[in-house]
C-alpha cells in the first residue's frame, strides 16, 4: 500500500439528487498510469471533476486519500497544490491573462516560489514545441479563441509545465484529429517519463492509448468499476464495444 | 511659480470661514451668496469677465430645478451648498487619524507611502510630486507646449485663448451642477499643444490633485491644435479622502484637425463622494478623441463624457469599465454626437457590479442629418458577482439621416461555476480565481493604460473583489 499514490475506496457522489457514483474504489501506484474506459454516461467525467474536488458534485460516501492524506474536505486550489493536476474536457476561455502568465502565476502559486522569467520562457517554448504549437500560443489570452484542438493541447502544455504528481486527463482526445491525438500522446509521453508521476487517463477511445504505457485498465459502467486488467481490455473494447460489460452491473 | 499658486491660495481659509459663520442667520436657499462668490473671484485674482462668468453662473444654478432622472443625489445637502464649496478650515485639515480606516487600508494595500498617504488623504503637504511635475512641465515647455494651472492661465498669454473656450462647450445652462461649477470652479489644468506637435509623455493631473481641498470643483480645458497629439491622464487609483462629499468637476477638450487626444481617467473616489462630473470634447475634420475611462469610486457618479463630431471624418472611441460595490450607484456612459459626415464612433464598456452596487449604463447616439455615411458601434457588456447587485443597459439613438451604420450590443453574464472550478483546480482560491476573471472583464480599459496605471487598475479590482473598501 505504501506505494499508492491515490486510493478511493466506496466513493459515491451524486450532481442535482442524481447518484452517479456507487461506491467506487481504485487505487493508483506511483509512477503508474491507469486507464479508465467506459460507455457515456457511465460517470466517467464525473470521477475526475470528484477527484479534483468539484463543488457541483456532493460526495456522499467513502474515502480519498492522496499521497497518505485524506483530501475528502480540501477544496479544489488545495488539491491542486498537492499535485492533483485535471485536463478540462471543455477548457474555460479566460481574457486578460496570457497562456505563459497564467501557467507562471499557477506554478509561483503552488509552489510558493518567484519563477525566474528567462527560464521559465525557454520551458514554455520547448514544450510548445513538443506539442506542436505555434510559439504564439504563448502570449495569447487563455484559451480564447483556441480551437478544440490546440485548447486540449494548452492543458497538455500545463501539465507538462506544473509538474503534478497525478494528473487526470478527462477526454482529452475527445474531438482531435488524427495528428492531434498523435501530437498529444507525445506529451502525455513526456509526462510519463518522470518515474513518480502518476497518470488517470479517461477515454473512450483507445487510439490514444496505442504509444502509451499503460499499467492497469478500468471499465467504469454505471457509477462502478466493473472490471480492471491490463491492455487487453482495450483490445477488447476495441472489438466489442461495452456490451459484453454492462451485463456484468446486473 | 504657477503651479504654487493653486496651493497658495488654500491659505487664508480661516477668515471667511469666519464670516461664513457669522452670516449663518441670513443664509439663502443654497447658502451660496454673490458675496461669497465675489469673494472667492477675488481670492483668485479672477480677470473682470470671469467675476462677471461666475456670478451669471449663480444665478442660473439658483433658478435651474434639481437632477432627477438619475440614482438619488438626496444625501446632498443642497441646503447648505456653501460647505461644500468653502469647507471648514479645520475640517478641509483633517487629521490623520480622522481618515476612515478603510481608505488608510487601502494605501496599505496599495504600496503608497506615508507622506503620500497623508497628501492622498487630503491631510498632509503636498509631496515630492510637485517637483517630478516640475520636470515635465519643463520638458513639454521645451516643444511649445502649455501646461499648466488654469488659473495663471488665465491671467497670462493664453487668457483670450481660454476666454474664447471656457465652459464653451458645457455651458452652465446645461446643468444645475454645471452651473454650480461656473460659479465656484477652483483648480484645474490648461493644456495647449501647438500644430504638429506630438506629446511622447502622457501628461497627469494626478500630481495637482494632491492639494488640500483641490480636485472638487476643478477645470480641465486642453486644446490640442491642428495635426498634434496629446495623451492626457486625470486622477489616480488612490482613493482620495474629503470631507465635503461632492465633486462638481468639468474637462473641456478641444481636438482640432487631424489631431488626436486620449483622455484617461482612473477614478477612485471615496465612497461618500457625489460625482456629478461634466465631460465635453469637440472634434474637428479628420481629428479623434479616445476616451479611456475607469470608474471605481464614489457613492453615487454620473459621467457621460461627451464627443461632438463636428467636422467631416471626426472619430471618437470610448472604452470604459465600471464597478459598482456594496452601497454604490454608478451610472456611466457616455454620448455622441455625429454632426459632419463620415464621422465614426465607436464605444465598448465594461460594467461590474457587486454587493448590491447598482451599475447603469447609459449611451446616446445622436446622428445629424448631416452626418451622411457615418458609422457608430456601441457594446456593453455586464457583469453581475451576485444577485443583489444590478446592472441596467440605456441606449438611446436618435439617427436623423439613412445613410449611416448604427449597431448596439449590450450583454449581461455571470461568473460561471465552471471557470471558477477550472481556474482553482490551477490552484488560485475562489477569491483570486474571481479577481483574475474580473480583471480580464475589464481588461478593454487596463490594456489601453500606461503599464503602471493598469498595474494599479488590476490592484484595485483584487481590493475591491475582498471588500476591503467599504
Amino acid at each position: 500500500m505504501a506505494n499508492e499514490l491515490v486510493f478511493i475506496k466506496n466513493l459515491s457522489a451524486k450532481a442535482e439528487e442524481k447518484e452517479i457514483l456507487k461506491s467506487l474504489s481504485l487505487s493508483i501506484g506511483r509512477g503508474e498510469t491507469h486507464v479508465v474506459m467506459g460507455p457515456n454516461g457511465a460517470g466517467k467525467s464525473t470521477l475526475a471533476s470528484v477527484l479534483m474536488g468539484d463543488p457541483a458534485y456532493e460526495v456522499t460516501g467513502g474515502s480519498i486519500e492522496f499521497d497518505g492524506r485524506d483530501i475528502g474536505e480540501l477544496a479544489v486550489h488545495e488539491r491542486a497544490k498537492q499535485g492533483i493536476f485535471l485536463s478540462f474536457q471543455n477548457p474555460i476561455e479566460v481574457p486578460g491573462i496570457s497562456l505563459e502568465n497564467f501557467v507562471r502565476s499557477a506554478l509561483e502559486r503552488q509552489t510558493e516560489k518567484k519563477m525566474k522569467i528567462w527560464e521559465f520562457r525557454k520551458e514554455v517554448k520547448r514544450v510548445l514545441e513538443t506539442l506542436a504549437m505555434d510559439p504564439h500560443y504563448a502570449e495569447r489570452d487563455l484559451n480564447v479563441g483556441f480551437s478544440g484542438g490546440e485548447k486540449k493541447k494548452a492543458e497538455i502544455l500545463q501539465m507538462l509545465l506544473l509538474k503534478p504528481k497525478f494528473a487526470i486527463l478527462d477526454e482529452t482526445d475527445s474531438g482531435l484529429d488524427v495528428d492531434a491525438v498523435r501530437t498529444v500522446s507525445k506529451g502525455i509521453e513526456e509526462f510519463q517519463k518522470d518515474a513518480s508521476a502518476s497518470l488517470l487517463v479517461i477515454t473512450h477511445n483507445a487510439a490514444i492509448l496505442s504509444a502509451l504505457r499503460v499499467d492497469a485498465v478500468h471499465i467504469l459502467v454505471d457509477g462502478r468499476i466493473v472490471r480492471t486488467g491490463g491492455k487487453e481490455l482495450i483490445e477488447q473494447v476495441g472489438r466489442e464495444g461495452f456490451a459484453p460489460f454492462l451485463e456484468e452491473t446486473e | 511659480m504657477s503651479a504654487e499658486k493653486t496651493y497658495v491660495e488654500d491659505v487664508d481659509r480661516s477668515f471667511y470661514d469666519f464670516r461664513f459663520e457669522d452670516r449663518d442667520n441670513y443664509r439663502v436657499s443654497s447658502g451660496l451668496t454673490e458675496e461669497i462668490i465675489r469673494q472667492i473671484s477675488k481670492e483668485k485674482h479672477d480677470p473682470d469677465w470671469m467675476l462677471e462668468f461666475r456670478l451669471q453662473s449663480l444665478k442660473v444654478f439658483e433658478q435651474m430645478p434639481m437632477t432627477t432622472w438619475g440614482p438619488s443625489i438626496k444625501g446632498l445637502d443642497l441646503q447648505n451648498i456653501v460647505t461644500y464649496v468653502r469647507p471648514n478650515t479645520e475640517r478641509m485639515h483633517a487629521k490623520w487619524e480622522e481618515v476612515p480606516e478603510n481608505i488608510k487600508e487601502t494605501f496599505e494595500r496599495l504600496g503608497i507611502p506615508q507622506s503620500e498617504r497623508e497628501s492622498l488623504a487630503g491631510v498632509g503637504a503636498q509631496y515630492d510630486s510637485e517637483l517630478v511635475y516640475h520636470n515635465v512641465r519643463k520638458e513639454v515647455a521645451d516643444l511649445g507646449v502649455v501646461y499648466t494651472d488654469i488659473e495663471s492661465a488665465l491671467r497670462g498669454e493664453y487668457a483670450d485663448m481660454i476666454r474664447e473656450r471656457f465652459m464653451k462647450l458645457v455651458p452652465p445652462t446645461d446643468h444645475k451642477f454645471a452651473a454650480l461649477h461656473g460659479a465656484v470652479w477652483s483648480g484645474g489644468s490648461f493644456v495647449y499643444v501647438p500644430p504638429g506637435v506630438t506629446v511622447e509623455i502622457p501628461l497627469q493631473s494626478y500630481f495637482r490633485l494632491n492639494a488640500p481641498g483641490a480636485g472638487q470643483f476643478e477645470h480641465t480645458l486642453i486644446i490640442v491644435d491642428k495635426g498634434a497629439n496629446l495623451h492626457f491622464i486625470e486622477g489616480c487609483s488612490a482613493p482620495k479622502y474629503n470631507v465635503a462629499n461632492l465633486h462638481a468637476g468639468c474637462v473641456e477638450l478641444y481636438v482640432g484637425e487631424n489631431a488626436t487626444l486620449r483622455y484617461s481617467t482612473i477614478e477612485n473616489w471615496s465612497k461618500n463622494m457625489y460625482n456629478l462630473n461634466t465631460k465635453r470634447a469637440r472634434v474637428e475634420k479628420g481629428g479623434k478623441v479616445e476616451w479611456v475611462s475607469g470608474s471605481f469610486g464614489s457613492h453615487v457618479s454620473y459621467l457621460y463624457p461627451m464627443s461632438i463630431l463636428k467636422g467631416e471624418g471626426a472619430r471618437c472611441e470610448f472604452t470604459g469599465v465600471t464597478f459598482a460595490g456594496a452601497g454604490q450607484n454608478l451610472d456611466t456612459g457616455c454620448k455622441i454626437v455625429h454632426d459632419a459626415p463620415k464621422t465614426t464612433s465607436y464605444v465598448n464598456t465594461r460594467s461590474i457590479s457587486k454587493s448590491g452596487g447598482i451599475s447603469t449604463f447609459r449611451s446616446a447616439v445622436v446622428v445629424t442629418a448631416k452626418a451622411e455615411n457615418s458609422k457608430s458601434s456601441v457594446s456593453c457588456e455586464s457583469l453581475m458577482l451576485d444577485d443583489e447587485s444590478r446592472s441596467d443597459t440605456i441606449p438611446v439613438m436618435d439617427v436623423r439621416t439613412n445613410q449611416a451604420d448604427i449597431g448596439h450590443e449590450a450583454k449581461i453574464g455571470r461568473i460561471s461555476d465552471e471557470a471558477i472550478f477550472y481556474l482553482m483546480s490551477r490552484g488560485l482560491s475562489e477569491e483570486d480565481a474571481r479577481a483574475l476573471i474580473v480583471s480580464g472583464f475589464a481588461e478593454n480599459v487596463s490594456k489601453e493604460l500606461p503599464l503602471e496605471y493598469a498595474v494599479e487598475m488590476n490592484n484595485l479590482i483584487r481590493i475591491e473583489m475582498k471588500g476591503a473598501i467599504g
